[in-house]
């Protein structure tokens, strides 16, 4: 105590420089501290839905013949811990998950946590660049339909990002599929890679990527051909809400005194549109880029089902119609851990482009 | 004349006609006030000679400056008077800074670009800017963002923005509108020093008559998008010739009745596109004539360099 006193008392500079730091990690320690709470809610939730929804992991998970077997029925019951009252399901569950056991699925006999690490890269793999090539494209065209508001362009993405919206990706999965696979022949069916190949050496669980580390280049094509399609997709998915967003964005800073007054100093438009309409229109986008990456997890269901695609969408999924609750719950768990991390992003990206959050 | 126009109409997307046959003068090393009230058309012209109107606008008639004939301007002519050849200070500096590039970036970008200066040059240039619109640590100012100094410091901000270039000209639009009384006086007082010292033009747009006396040699007095009244501030001011300037006058507190009453003008201003034919103020003017009704009446010579558009043209006096 006297010694910290007495140290402040020496160093005014340090303790002037003091607040910096430490302002991005009490910033850190509450998201964890929120994180924490948050994950937690999701079991009670998760655990609460899957004992109110009329449905018996015993029917759906043995066959008919099992389940005229009252002894069969009770020892699978006990094997699951399910003739236990629920508040004692509950407790234990809690227990072992704060010793990092998630249970043991139903469904593959396995740790959940040794399935999701097999699932959710394949799920990534087809989300991360999905994402990317969404922003990327919205916000381009949103900003080119900005700049050009009212004329043809901008009359062309509007229809265009309306019928984008109103197209049900599951419809448009089987669309192309049709077309690219089954009409021209261009394309796998689905799957990550074709039977000639097995899967590459796990390092990151991404086929592309696993491939490309371990030079094995006929594989990594045959891996990104399976990949284009469902990426197309759920490109398509999330690009049509981003081009509408950021269209809006960046006419409202398009119609301000400092877009005028950029173009008053006599600089070349383009300069004014990437340094002074991207920066502020961006915000915004940024702030809702997080909620696109939720929908387009959601998304990953339908898709993951329709081109077989082994990934947390199709796991999700299954666990679910078999009302297997150790793997509904590690699901869970993990979308609700990604939506806490890619806010956490958000809010990062956030302070970073915008000096007026950055330096309060 | 550094800057005239000739007959400058301005017609908005949709055929609304809001500025008509507008001529002025600016001279090299000189502050000419244009008054109005808010929608009489003065701020459009203002962004008629930086071609900044909205996307669809037309503008008819003839605008020189500096030589070069503004309205047949391209693209590329446009943005080398831009800044450098005229330049533009806003009403609300918080809306006209960008609030995520720093003081440093918006003052010198379009500097390297006009004047050809290498970052450290432009760098150098700033600091020099910063310490002429008397802003108090320019190097850590260049490194700040708009939304950590005040109001007036913003304007000042702003201004040094506007100069960065060395235009010849400047449009000041209602440049202190936005601040208190007490740092308008200090913006003011920087633009008459500045015109002083580096011989700029600055057109002067504002409602504020009181400022006009201040700081302007001659002023266009603007009603319903025309000029009613022109000549030399202290003469239009204190002897009126056209009705409107001295119901203007008059419609200021502790204006010329004497009392302190405020003196409203009677009726409401012509909106756009439902102009009477005939003078814009003949429905609100007590010394309407029949000839007020039929045509706009034109700018007539009632005195020496001064111009009224009223064909009675009254001996008005305006008492303090």
């Amino acid at each position: 105590m006297s010694a910290s006193v007495a140290a402040a008392g020496e160093a005014p500079a340090a303790a002037r420089r003091r607040p910096r730091v430490p302002h991005l990690v009490r910033f850190l320690a509450k998201r964890l501290a929120v994180t924490v709470g948050l994950l937690w809610g999701v079991t009670v939730v998760t655990f609460a839905l899957v004992h109110v929804v009329p449905g018996d992991s015993a029917t759906a998970n043995l066959s008919e013949q099992a389940l005229n077997d009252p002894a069969l029925v009770a020892a699978y019951r006990a094997r699951w811990g399910l003739d236990q009252p629920v508040y004692v399901q509950y407790l234990r569950y809690l227990w072992n998950l704060l010793h990092g056991d998630l249970g043991t699925s139903q469904q593959t006999g396995k740790p959940v946590l040794s399935d999701l690490a097999h699932y959710v890269p394949a799920t990534m793999e087809l989300a991360v660049p999905s994402m990317v090539l969404a922003l990327l494209i919205g916000t381009a065209v949103g900003m080119l339909a900005a700049v050009r508001h009212g004329r043809a362009t901008d009359q062309v993405v509007r229809v265009g990002s309306l019928l984008g919206l109103s197209t049900p990706p599951f419809w448009l999965s089987l669309v192309v599929l049709y077309q690219f696979f089954y009409l021209l022949g261009v394309s796998p069916s689905g799957g990550r890679l074709s039977t000639d190949f097995s899967p590459p050496p796990t390092v990151t669980g991404m086929y592309t990527v696993d491939s490309a580390l371990a030079g094995q280049w006929a594989e990594w094509w045959d891996a990104v051909q399976h990949l284009v399609l469902p990426v197309l997709v759920l490109t398509c998915l999330t690009v049509a809400t981003l081009i509408r967003f950021v269209r809006s964005a960046m006419l409202e800073v398009l119609s301000t005194d400092y877009i005028k007054a950029a173009h008053a100093k006599g600089l070349p438009g383009f300069t004014v549109l990437r340094r002074h309409l991207l920066r502020a229109g961006l915000v915004p986008v940024i702030t809702v880029s997080g909620l696109a990456f939720a929908a387009l997890l959601s998304g990953t269901v339908l898709v993951e089902n329709i081109f077989g695609w082994p990934g947390i969408g199709q796991y999700a999924y299954r666990s679910a119609t078999a009302l297997d609750l150790p793997s509904i719950l590690g699901v869970s768990l993990f979308v609700a851990l990604v939506y806490t991390v890619v806010n956490l992003i958000v809010d990062l990206v956030y302070g970073l482009i915008d000096p007026r959050i950055r330096l309060s | 004349m550094l800057l005239a126009t000739e007959g400058l109409t301005i017609t908005l997307p949709g055929g609304v006609p809001v500025v008509h046959d507008v001529s002025l003068e600016v001279g090299a090393g000189e502050i000419v006030g244009v008054a109005g009230e808010s929608g009489s058309g003065k701020s459009l012209t203002a962004q008629a000679l930086l071609n900044l109107l909205p996307a669809g606008s037309t503008v008819d008639g003839a605008a020189r400056f500096d030589g070069k004939d503004l309205l047949g301007l391209d693209r590329r002519g446009w943005q080398s008077v831009r800044g450098a050849g005229i330049s533009m200070v806003f009403q609300d500096p918080t809306a006209a800074l960008h609030p995520m590039l720093s003081v440093g970036t918006q003052l010198t970008e379009h500097m390297r670009r006009h004047l050809g200066l290498s970052r450290r040059a432009a760098r150098a240039r700033a600091v020099e800017l910063l310490d002429q619109v008397r802003i108090p640590d320019p190097e850590r100012t260049l490194r700040s963002y708009p939304h950590q100094f005040s109001g007036g410091m913003r304007q000042r901000v702003a201004i040094a923005i506007a100069l960065a270039a060395r235009p010849k000209l400047l449009i000041a639009d209602e440049p202190t509108t936005a601040l208190d009384v007490t740092v308008q006086a200090g913006i003011l007082a920087l633009l008459s020093r500045l015109r002083d010292e580096t011989g700029l033009s600055v057109l002067f747009i504002t409602h504020d008559l009181g400022v006009l006396s201040a700081l302007t040699a001659r002023t266009y007095v603007f009603y319903a998008g025309r000029v009613l009244e022109t000549g030399p501030t202290p003469a239009v001011l204190s002897t009126p010739r056209h009705p409107y300037t001295a119901a203007l006058l008059g419609a200021r507190p502790h204006g010329a009745t004497g009392t302190g009453a405020l003196q409203p003008i009677p009726g409401s201003p012509v909106i756009p596109g439902a102009a009477p034919p005939g003078c814009p103020f003949e429905p609100r003017c007590s010394y309407a004539v029949d000839a007020c009704r039929t045509a706009p009446p034109e700018l007539a010579r009632t005195g020496p360099d001064r111009y009224a558009a009223c064909p009675v043209a009254p001996e008005l006096e305006v008492s303090a």
